[in-house]
């Protein structure tokens, strides 16, 4: 018998919800990503596996780029350092530091990875309240920038520096109100309490230490600018003071992180173009306060300050997806369509508390349906998404999940999955693997095991 | 033609409880159903119509399915699992 067979699609059918229109009865079947970055998903999942991390190179580039753009042409000089925690993969680094951007690290383990990069200790800000003697030890021979955190630390910098006899410049950082914010006050020394105040003072008396810089981040996923103006009008009040009567030369201001991607947090309803700000919008904040706020000090003929910006996501989270294929699907109790995915929280820790946009990656015909994503743990709090509206979906289709640039590759999990490779779309096109996918033999590398538990095991027959 | 039935299959109970609530409901070629008993709509995709037509007309699943593999380019796998998802969400709706 030869006749052309029709088309297959899942059959499906879906409630019409009383009185209107079923709301997620409409067609999507249009809206789907095929290529990234003019690679097709196809070809990157032939040879590199599902899931899989994709990086674009290009737009890491224009992220960093147009933050610049918007701070310098208000206010210079700045600097941009890369928050390393955001995204420490040494492609992304090594980007970005291509890009003019310093480093800002937190821990003995980021310096150490920065440094084995090639960056300058010069070029390298240490932030964060974890750091033990022989990191500190390091950081002032080699002339590292340390943002001090406590007065456990500022006493032991100050010994070391004195030990080792080098002058050492420092930062601290300080935590105060905003009115906007949820104050981050774990981190460096409170402003209000006077903390902060009788630390420069301590400062201003060592033989070795020489305060320079003030540092503060007034929080993650900033959507209000005036957060921004109330942080710059408080550091520059501070400065001031400090100047006047703790024998400070303050250098830079250090603004640190926060900028909010396009990405949508959960229980956030309105569209995120329209709640996060523009680069343009936070760099006007920041830097007219600033211009501002310093006039004066520059007619007295102090050096101008250095602008520094730790902001993370907002250069890094949209640079990257990861793509996910279909292992399974399951009718749930109340009538929800479900699928299992071969990628969840384990290596999109952001799923907690952002609503990531998927895509499907080919035109997916069918009424799209209230759908829930699951997905591979043995885990009830592995989902991917909670309630997207999606056409049916067969074992096998791949869905583009973004923006997932900022804190996934660095907080995913190990947990009884390997993770999988990440690769970067370069600017001409071209595909390299930047990190492989995990295998046994990486695991077990870490552990050994004691010989006479080597085999011999007793199950019964 | 192959009528032998199956008594394995495990959409045959599916079949002989629903086969009443299936054969009231009203199909329209746009995929528009509505159930008389409910008073409730639904909107079903092209083949979703396909297996309701043919379930309408008869309760033998092995038929059903055959009929469709001489028509559709969709493996004998495939279908079963898709069949099976399908009567799922029938049985819930069909209450
Ligand atoms: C000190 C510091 N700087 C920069 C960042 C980067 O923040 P974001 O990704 O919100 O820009 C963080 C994040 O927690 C931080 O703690």
């Amino acid at each position: 018998m030869t006749h052309t067979l029709k088309t297959w699609q899942k059959p499906s059918i879906t409630p019409h919800q009383l009185g209107t229109l079923n709301k997620f009865g409409r067609p999507v079947g249009g809206d789907y990503v095929e290529k990234i970055d003019g690679v097709a998903v196809d070809d990157l999942l032939r040879d590199y596996g599902s899931p899989l991390f994709v990086l674009s190179e290009k737009r890491l580039r224009d992220n960093i780029r147009q933050l610049k753009r918007a701070f310098e042409s208000r206010y210079q000089p700045v600097i941009h350092a890369w928050s390393y925690k955001t995204n420490y993969l040494n492609a992304v680094c090594a980007t970005l530091h291509q890009e003019g951007s310093w480093a800002e690290v937190v821990s003995a383990f980021e310096y150490e990875k920065a440094r084995a990069l090639g960056v300058p200790a010069s070029r390298i800000l240490f932030n964060g309240p974890h750091k033990k003697r022989a990191i500190l030890e390091r950081c002032v021979k080699e002339g590292a920038r340390i943002h001090i955190d406590n007065l456990d630390e500022l006493y032991l910098l100050d010994a070391i520096a004195r030990e080792l006899d080098i002058f050492t410049s420092v930062t601290i950082r300080l935590n105060f109100e905003t009115g906007y914010t949820e104050a981050w006050s774990r981190f460096g020394f409170n402003l209000e309490s006077g903390a902060a105040f009788d630390a420069a003072i301590r400062i201003g008396n060592s033989s070795h230490l020489k305060l320079r810089g003030l540092h503060s981040h007034v929080g993650t996923f900033i959507l209000d600018t005036r957060a921004y103006q109330v942080e710059v009008e408080k550091l520059c009040d501070f400065m001031e003071l400090i100047e006047q009567q703790a024998h400070a030369l303050i250098d830079s201001l250090d603004i640190g992180g926060g900028f909010a991607s396009q990405n949508a947090v959960q229980g956030l309803y309105l569209p995120t173009e329209q709640v996060v700000p523009t680069m343009s919008q936070y760099a006007d904040a920041i830097c007219s306060t600033l211009i501002t706020k310093t006039a004066q000090r520059e007619a007295q003929g102090k050096p101008r300050l250095t602008l520094i910006l730790e902001s993370g996501r907002a250069v890094v989270d949209d640079a990257e997806v990861l793509i996910s294929s279909v292992v399974g699907s399951k009718r749930l109790p109340d009538g929800r369509a479900s699928y299992i995915m071969d990628a969840g929280v384990n290596l999109l820790f952001t799923a907690f508390w952002y609503n990531h946009k998927v895509k499907p990656t080919r035109s997916l015909q069918g009424i799209a349906e209230e759908t829930v994503l699951y997905g591979p743990l043995c885990m009830n709090i592995d989902i991917v998404r909670q309630s997207i509206s999606l056409p049916p979906l067969s074992v096998g289709d791949s869905l583009v999940i973004s923006p997932v640039g900022a804190y996934n590759n660095t907080q995913w999990l190990q947990f009884i999955e390997y993770r999988p490779a990440i690769v970067m779309v370069h600017e001409n096109g071209e595909v390299s693997v930047i990190r492989r996918a995990e295998n046994l033999a990486d695991i077990n590398s870490f552990e050994s095991l004691p010989d006479h538990l080597n085999g011999q095991f007793n199950f019964s027959e | 033609m192959n009528t032998q039935h199956h008594p394995e299959h495990p959409l045959d109970s599916f079949l002989a409880v629903y086969s009443d609530s299936l054969k009231r409901l009203a199909l329209n070629d746009s995929g528009f159903v509505f159930d008389p008993m409910s008073g409730q709509s639904f909107t079903v995709n092209p083949c979703g119509l396909e297996l309701l037509k043919l379930m309408q007309k008869q309760a033998d699943v092995t038929l059903i399915e055959q009929q469709i593999l001489q028509e559709f380019a969709v493996s004998a796998d495939v279908l079963e699992r898709n069949f099976l998802e399908f009567s799922e969400q029938l049985r819930r709706y069909l209450k």
